[in-house]
């Protein structure tokens, strides 16, 4: 017997739902076995998960806490692997928007500017610090050719090392010096009232508070998705993305492109830091273990992929994974060990890479003989 | 002159950029295949943890509990690259998203994570840990007491792999197979070398040697578990075996000088020697510097990829050339 992979000439469009959410269930069910072995029960495990993500009074509030940078740098990863230009760097660029970010609040605010000035000076700085960061492996990329997937990531590094420099290891301008909490732990320098992001509260649930950042990463999804769709730049980049050779032959500028491209990605991951300092921490938040601990640059990657890289699928997918992160961390304890949210987003990226192959083949079951004898493809 | 600045970078280089070695070549056996591993970081995560595990729970003689817990740190390592064996090999899925899947389920928020805490392995200094082989009197030698002498012998090992993988790649018929497949799979096939095979195989090595990569970590140079302890170091081997132009004996180079930027830090602090911020750009001076021997070795000169394999991220089917 014998498995064997025939291309499919026409992709069913049922598979695209369904291949997203067997791999979700396909993980969970996998996990489930690494809790079992772990000797932790994985359905009370999966209905404290449940409850604390989405039931618990309080519950979704926190869950669009981690949903809303999640949004950001899902659409993020999605805009640039659309062109298989690999931006990992998302996690940098927020950090980078976030010190940008800050700096616009703090200056404007702090110089009295209305509030909607300093926000949306907020927005635009925390865009173009995304940007910035995102444009050297982008221009390294189309002026050198060199590996945009290892440069992106480093740089991930760098700029975590700068954000914990700014707060801990000098007295920068974002950081907090004056009273007496400064100098037994450093922190952030506090928002002026007029750079803190506005929320609008929904009575269900006790209260449920919908940060600003989630309606601007909304916002970003519909631009992404009309650029992508309905434009010629959008065209042009998945050209580029399926084909190198067939972009360049009709007359696409792949150098402007890939820059272009990397620009608006970093930018989206910079919005998720200025979103991160707007709406939440209202200040910049340089611990290693705060931010930098949680991650939403790699888990952008997990959502792109499982949305199959459409914006309006990135929205929702990361607010369910807006739910995995925050039950992470509220459960976190004995029976619910730091890790197994990422354990699951990644069985949750190994399935949907692997129902990719059922998307584009089909499977069958054939007598060794048999698959010779017709010429069928045959793997392993 | 032993405790000149130079020569402590020398040794500590050597003695840092051990994992960085054995992570590279593991990396570059893939790689000579045809397969593209992004999942380094994660499997060297496992590897430490996994490593760091045995050591902690068994009991017996120092040198057999160590020797058991590369081994299982190296079984591990290899168990995490079958994943992305199957799924590039078997399935044909992306080699580059599939690296990223396994660095996110693997790495410092995912598996390696789980097990640290689960098994309540952070916080405890190792139980027994890989020391300078020879006695203190010879370490004391001018220049090669510490650089050479000073090691322990998982440095000693990493030199046996420098040359068997080199001998293996360019005087054995399966080594020359193994550039085949890499260079040109429907070629390879044609000849009926097992195309399949071989990259399963060498996909697998590459993650046992990350594994020994990262139990190298948590076994020598900080005894200790913390999460993501390896910070990044998968991806500058990652990165070293395209400056070494996929041949071992330049990882080992390059794995000595990345290994001394490391210490770098450390070293000028310990000697009070400020430079501007100079915690700032220690730190960052290793990541700074890999992109910057990126961004030589892809442009100018070294353009035309000196020694990459033709086939490199390309998934071979038979139907399909």
């Amino acid at each position: 017997m014998r498995v064997t992979f025939e291309r499919r000439l026409r992709q069913p469009r049922w598979l695209s739902l369904a291949v997203p959410v067997g791999s979700v269930v396909f993980a969970f069910f996998v996990a489930g076995l690494v809790l079992l072995v772990t000797g932790h029960n994985p359905l009370t495990t999966y209905r404290q998960v449940f409850d604390a993500a989405f039931l618990q009074t309080g519950s979704l509030n926190q869950t669009l806490i981690a949903a809303t940078p999640l949004a950001f740098t899902g659409l993020a990863a999605a805009a640039a692997f659309r062109m298989k230009l690999f931006n990992i760097g998302a996690e940098g660029q927020m950090y980078i928007g976030a010190i940008t970010g800050a700096a616009a609040g703090l200056y404007l605010g702090g110089r009295g500017g209305s509030s909607v000035f300093v926000i949306a000076a907020m927005v635009v700085m925390g865009f173009l610090g995304g940007t910035a960061w995102a444009l050297i492996p982008g221009i390294l990329r189309a002026f050198f050719k060199t590996n945009e997937i290892l440069t992106s990531l480093l740089l991930n590094y760098v700029a975590g090392l700068l954000l914990t420099y700014l707060i801990f290891e000098s007295e920068s301008y974002w950081r907090e010096t004056k009273g007496f909490n400064a100098t037994v732990f450093p922190t952030g320098k506090p928002l002026p009232s007029s750079a803190v992001w506005p929320a609008w509260t929904i009575h269900l649930q006790g209260g449920i508070t919908i940060p600003f950042g989630a309606m601007l990463a909304v916002a970003v999804a519909v631009v992404v998705w009309v650029l992508y769709k309905r434009t010629r730049f959008g065209f042009e980049a998945q050209v580029l993305g399926d084909s190198d050779r067939a972009a360049r032959y009709s007359g696409v500028r792949v150098r402007r492109k890939i820059l272009a491209v990397m620009a608006l990605s970093g930018g989206i991951a910079g919005l998720a830091g200025a979103s991160q300092v707007g709406d939440f921490s209202h200040s910049l938040d340089g611990d290693p273990n705060g931010l930098q601990k949680l991650g939403y640059g790699y888990t952008g990657i997990v959502i792109a992929a499982l949305a199959r890289y459409n914006p309006f699928a990135a929205v929702l997918v990361a607010f369910l994974m807006g739910g995995l992160e925050n039950a992470g961390n509220t459960l976190q304890g004995a029976n619910f060990p730091a890790g197994l949210v990422g354990v699951i987003q990644g069985i949750i990226l190994f399935s949907a890479l692997g129902g990719e192959v059922l998307i584009r083949h089909r499977v069958r079951i054939a007598r060794t003989g048999h698959a010779k004898a017709t010429g069928l493809e045959t793997v392993s | 002159m032993n405790n000149s600045l130079l020569i402590v970078l020398i040794a500590s280089g050597v003695a840092y950029g051990t994992p960085l070695l054995y992570a590279a070549l593991g990396e570059l056996l893939a790689e000579r295949s045809g397969v593209l591993n992004l999942g380094v970081e994660g499997m060297m995560l496992v590897g430490a943890v996994t490593g760091f595990w045995t050591v902690q729970r068994f009991h017996t003689g120092s040198a057999l509990v160590l020797a058991a817990g590369i081994l299982v740190a190296a079984a591990c390592g290899a168990l995490m690259a079958l994943i992305h064996a199957f799924l590039v090999i078997t399935l044909r899925a992306s080699q580059i998203v599939s690296g990223l899947a396994l660095t996110i389920f693997a790495g410092a928020a995912g598996l390696s994570s789980y097990l640290g805490n689960d098994l309540k392995l952070a916080d405890q200094p190792a139980s027994h840990t890989f020391s300078a082989v020879f006695p203190a009197s010879m370490q004391r030698w001018p220049v090669i007491g510490p650089i050479v002498l000073g090691q322990n012998v998982l440095v000693y090992i990493s030199w046996g792999c420098v040359i068997a993988i080199w001998l293996y790649l360019s005087r054995t018929r399966p080594g020359l197979n193994v550039r085949s497949v890499g260079e040109s799979p429907a070629a390879a096939d044609t000849m009926g070398i097992n195309v399949t095979a071989y990259r399963y195989a060498h996909t697998l090595a590459g993650g046992a040697f990350a594994g020994v990569a990262g139990a190298t970590i948590t076994l020598a140079i900080t005894p200790q578990w913390v999460d993501g302890i390896t910070g990044g170091a998968g991806w500058i081997a990652i990165a070293l075996v395209i400056f070494a132009f996929w041949r071992p004996e330049f990882c080992l180079v390059g794995a000595y000088f990345f290994g001394a930027l490391q210490a770098l830090a450390p070293q000028l602090q310990a000697r009070n020697i400020s430079l501007g911020p100079t915690v700032l750009w220690t730190n960052a001076l290793p990541y700074v510097m890999t992109i910057v021997v990126l961004v030589v070795v892809s442009s100018g000169t070294a353009r035309s990829r000196l020694g990459a394999p033709e086939a490199l991220g390309n998934p071979y089917s038979r139907e399909e050339r």
